[in-house]
């Protein structure tokens, strides 16, 4: 039986400041977080129980990465759970652990709101001239890429080479529909006006370990924030930052899936690609949707054909299994999507940030003359990213009714404050709202309290699971102080 | 609202083939408003473009990231 499917994701922002002579993209960064005025507690990020460099495949070093120690200069916890750090050069968003997909999309919308408020408060303490801009993107345009990565809750047991057979070819052509589009190649790629996704160009690995250079497709962090003996974390790596509702939620929602099923022993057959890397840009390039590529076998197959068969399989998974409704959802919503992508894609512009986006290039493009390297059009390509709600063009559309939301503002806002019920972020985040002062270090899985005594009190949050308000809930009411807290979780499991 | 209230149900197999065929009949209305509708589009998105194109999508320069 497959665990339940915590998921939650980690974006990287795209950020730059108008008119600053010397702009240096850490200060920028931390600039900004520091500026961030919500909830939130200032502490260290503990990377004691962290290493990157444990491979998924069985081996891994542990000394040739060295650790991230400049982003606990500038690191902060939020009381919806989620962390808001400086990671290398851009600001970085990772959502608490969510329940379920929609929860996920949700939480992940729930980003750019912070990052939007902490930009208006950066901005207020900037200079005159100077504008700082922050786009939820993941490429420069200019061979740059940073990432939007999915994690999701696996069980150990399943070997790691079946996730890469089955898993691989879903990633490759589900991009059809998660991209979020831009114009032009990158990293030597053939050339097109445009592609479905940000991503697809950088992409030159079937599996490894890295993710800033030779990207693989599969990424074997070995890094579960959990109990080890039960459970993997997927880094899922190979996926744009969406802003649009249903597309997020659909990206979350699919991968959920496939991977429950693919735990279950649900999937039929991998399909095996004769050459993943170069379909994964392909199928990016491929605005038809219709080109076939080479499965191992020697058939052939488009993305929709290949996403259609996850999908029916995913159907006749949840149909057998007792999975929450809202997995329903997903499935009605891929099938719907499948069937405009296959009719007409541009019936996806409200839904779909590469068709909304490629429908403005090409009203533009018609209406004003332009040719696809003009700046005017490299300029739109950015601004739909623009997390600022009054200029960004995805905001825009939001705005004029142009595309579906799933959430109100208020669930947003919300969420921008309050965390996820049903995961161990709910501690997480009530310790930081109750008692912030208190917290000296913090991490997925392990809280660091400061009472006054001699030694710190370490809180292990090894199971996802726990941690929930039904379960600390009313504990938590009737704690006053970090100190009473850790007396009563003094006899209790997490 | 009505389009997310409708989302609300479940998408099992029966169902979701239901409103396949009932959508097929809307298609190529929906497509037809979704050009008419653009010019007005980018009538407002012109109100909010960054000034001198060129200069911001010149200097808007990344490091690599992840």
């Amino acid at each position: 039986m497959a665990p339940a499917k915590v998921l939650g994701t980690e974006t990287e922002y795209g950020i730059t400041v108008r008119n600053q002579a010397e702009f240096n993209p850490v200060l920028a960064s931390s600039t900004l977080i520091n500026s961030y005025r919500g909830g939130r507690a200032r502490i260290q990020w503990s990377f004691d129980e962290e290493s990157p460099g444990r491979d998924a495949r069985g081996f891994g070093y542990e000394d040739a990465m060295p650790l991230e120690l400049e982003t606990g200069l500038v690191n902060v916890v939020l009381t919806n759970g989620a962390r808001l750090y400086v990671d290398h050069a851009h600001p970085e968003y990772s959502t608490p652990e969510c329940a379920d997909p929609l929860e996920a999309a949700l939480y992940d919308k729930a980003g750019e709101v912070i990052m939007a408020q902490a930009v208006a408060a950066a901005r207020a303490i900037m200079g005159e001239t100077e504008r700082m801009f922050v786009h939820k993107n993941n490429s420069d345009g200019k061979g740059n890429s940073y990432g939007a990565h999915e994690n999701y809750l696996v069980a150990r047991s399943v070997p790691f080479g079946e996730i890469v057979r089955h898993f691989t070819g879903f990633l490759a052509t589900r991009q059809a529909m998660t991209g979020a589009g831009k114009i032009g190649t990158e990293n030597g790629r053939p050339t097109v006006d445009f592609q479905i996704t940000q991503r697809a160009d950088f992409f030159e690995e079937e599996v490894g370990l890295e993710t800033t250079l030779k990207r693989p497709i599969i990424n074997t962090r070995d890094e579960p924030h959990a109990d080890s003996s039960k459970y993997r974390r997927l880094h899922v790596i190979v996926g744009d930052a969406t802003r649009s509702e249903p597309q997020t939620f659909l990206k979350l929602g699919t991968a959920s899936l496939i991977l429950s099923a693919l735990e279950d022993g649900a999937l039929p057959e991998p399909l095996l690609l004769a050459d993943p890397v170069r379909t994964v840009w392909q199928v990016s390039h491929d605005l038809s949707l219709a080109t076939p590529f080479e499965l191992d076998d020697g058939r052939t197959m488009t993305a929709l054909e290949a996403q259609w068969q996850y999908l029916e399989w995913a159907k006749k998974y949840l149909n057998a299994s007792d999975l929450d409704e809202v997995y329903g959802r997903v499935l009605y919503l891929w099938e719907e999507v499948l069937t405009d992508l296959e009719t007409d894609p541009m019936l996806l512009a409200d839904r779909l940030d590469w068709v909304a986006k490629h429908r403005l290039l090409l009203g533009y493009r018609d209406r004003d003359g332009l040719e696809w390297n003009d700046p005017k059009l490299r300029l739109l390509d950015l601004q739909y990213h623009d997390v600022d709600p009054a200029r960004g063009l995805y905001d825009r559309l939001v705005a004029s009714g142009r595309m579906q939301r799933l959430f109100s503002d208020e669930q947003v806002a919300r969420a921008s404050t309050r965390p996820p019920e049903r995961t161990r972020a709910y501690f997480r985040g009530e310790c930081v709202a109750r008692f912030g002062d208190a917290l000296v270090a913090a991490n997925w899985d392990s809280l660091v309290f400061d009472t006054g005594e001699d030694a710190l009190k370490r809180v292990p949050m090894m199971e996802p699971l726990r941690g929930t308000k039904e379960m600390v809930g009313d504990l938590l009411d009737t704690c006053d102080t970090p100190a009473a807290l850790m007396q009563a979780l003094g006899g209790r499991d997490g | 609202m009505a389009e997310q209230e409708r989302k609300q149900t479940t998408g099992r197999e029966s169902e979701a083939e239901t409103e396949a065929v009932e959508t097929d009949v809307a298609v190529s209305d929906q497509a037809e408003e979704i050009t008419e509708r653009i010019d007005d589009l980018l009538d407002e998105i012109d109100s909010v473009l960054e000034e001198n194109a060129e200069e911001f999508v010149k200097n808007y320069v990344q490091k690599g990231g992840e």
